[in-house]
Order: C-alpha cells, then structure tokens, then sequence
C-alpha cells in the first residue's frame, strides 16, 4: 500500500525557499500569486501490517522536525 | 592527567580532521576518532566533538540521519550524564536533531551558503566551553553553512536569553538567525552547538586565534592547565 507524508513548515515558521520561488514565478510573468511555501511529500510502499500509530511514528520522529514542521499522513487506496 | 576526547565522523563529515586537530594541539593528547557506525565510546571521555560537514548529503533535514545513528544514543546517554559535547556548524545541527539542544537550524534568510569571517559577541562566559573569554568580547570566527539560521518560538528564546544559555551572538548579519543567536548551550550547561568553526582559528596561519580560547576553557576546566 502506499502511504504519502505530506511535510510542511509550521506558520510563522519563515520560508526562504519558497519566498526564492514566488520571485522566480513572478519573473516567469505570471502574476497574483499571493505567497509561496515549500515543503515535501514523501511517498513510502508499506505492507498492511503497518499501523497508523507506526505512520505516525515515522512521521513525528524521522521524517519531519516538529519545532518547526507540520505533517499529513494520507494512505492511498489502490 | 590527559584530557581524553572523541571526534565522532558520520559519513559526509568533513571538519573532524580539523577539529581533531584543534584538540590534539590545545589539549596535549590526540583524541579518538569514532566512526558513526560504532555502538560505543571510549570509556572515561571528558569531551566528545561533533564536526562540521554534510552528513549523509543533508539528506532529508541537516543532521536528521546523523541524529538517528548508533553511536548518536551514546552520545546522548553521555550528554545525559554530564558529559560535555561540542557541535559545530553539522555538529550543532545534529545536536538539536538529536533533541539535545532546543530549535532548530533552517535555510539561511539570504537563501545562499554563507562562507566568510564572521565578528561574534561572546554572551556567557560562565560555561565551561567560554570562560576563557571577557563577557561581551567581540571575537572573529568563520563560518561556513547553507543552513544556520536559527530558529526557536519565542516561549523558548526568552527562556534561553533568560537562563543565559546564548553562548554567542553574531554581531553582524549572517543567515537570518533568530535573535542573531551563533551559539546555545543546553540546561545543564555541559552541550554547545555552534555554527561558526573555533577550530579554524586556533594558529596564526588560519588567520587569528580567537577559537583557542573555547578549547583552552574546556581543557582547562576539565582536566586542569
């Protein structure tokens, strides 16, 4: 099954990164855009076994930093 | 009585030569040199280093994987038992990585990878890392990072500001950092992280020798001068 973790910066955390790509979308021309912030998604294959509190696990321990980012689990059905 | 210390090396660790080095000429005795694969330290330390470099590419957050690794849980149950750890730069972002120091250390403001002298104010010098320095004194170290821009909430800065746990402060702009924090020590007073690198400032041919003073203190206080 898969499983992908949404990870992004918890408010009022300052995002350099996407603050770099919201200039970058305005020298492309395109305009109204409001703000910009980047995070990642990482996708992991999981057998049945594995269960929400071991997801969490993963997410709240290795895959993000909780002083400064927010996680989504969403497991996708088939 | 010979001041026995480790340098751990994680794989993309690229000052632990350096800071071997450092402690080698300032302490007297060569210190051990810890692969991040081991299970243990040396018995007995009185001081264990983490470098600077890249740990593992950076790969997911800098020194989240390094946080993760065997010899990070001796680390840490040494660090728990008092004694004193020094990160620097990659060191200090395993450090907080590890949950050992509070915050964190994020993308510089500037978005670039900062690599000069910097002047930094020395704000405690009641640690056993900087009571070789004068309290306010304005020293020059280098930097070299993508990611020290420090970051904590603002229950957190004040407790560290509070507590007199901001071991040093950029007295410039570098990366963004809250506060302009450069360094932070924990509770008990015995783990330091720090962005800029004392040990490239130990002799004259790096420069200046404003590092000495924080390994001279360690040395020091630890096995006496």
């Amino acid at each position: 099954m898969k499983v992908r973790v949404f990870v992004s910066l918890k408010n009022g955390v300052l995002d350099p990164q996407g603050r770099a790509i919201h200039h970058a979308i305005e020298g492309l021309g395109i305009h109204g855009v409001q703000d910009v912030r980047a995070g990642k998604m990482i996708e992991l294959e999981v057998d049945a076994s594995v269960t929400d509190a071991q997801l969490e696990d993963m997410a709240s321990k290795l895959l993000t930093n909780t002083v400064i980012e927010n996680y989504r689990i969403e497991r996708v059905q088939p | 009585m010979s001041f026995r210390s480790a340098v751990i090396t994680f794989p993309g660790s690229n000052c632990d030569r350096d800071m071997a080095d450092a402690l080698e000429k300032i302490s007297g005795t060569a210190p051990h040199r810890v692969w991040h694969g081991d299970a243990a330290l040396p018995d007995g330390l009185d001081f264990i280093a983490l470098p600077g470099g890249f740990s593992y590419g950076d790969y997911l957050r800098s020194g989240a994987m390094a946080a993760r690794s065997p010899i990070m849980q001796a680390v840490i149950a040494a660090a728990n038992q008092g004694v004193p750890v020094l990160g620097v730069c990659n060191g200090f972002q395993v450090l907080t990585e590890a949950g050992l120091l509070p915050g964190a250390l994020m993308r510089n403001a500037g978005i670039r990878f900062v690599c000069r002298e910097v002047k930094l104010k020395v704000e405690n010098t009641q640690s056993l890392f900087t009571a070789g320095y004068s309290a306010g004194q304005e020293i020059t170290i280098p930097v070299a990072h993508h990611d020290g821009n420090y970051f904590a909430d603002a229950e957190t800065l004040d407790r560290l500001e509070g507590e007199g746990r901001v071991a040093f402060r950029y007295a410039e702009p570098v990366n963004g950092s809250a506060r302009d924090i450069a360094g932070v020590l924990n509770a008990a007073g015995n783990v330091l992280g720090m962005m800029p690198h004392p040990e490239r400032m130990i002799e004259p041919a790096h420069g200046g020798t404003d590092g000495r003073a924080l390994f001279e203190s360690a040395v020091r206080g630890l096995v006496g001068a």
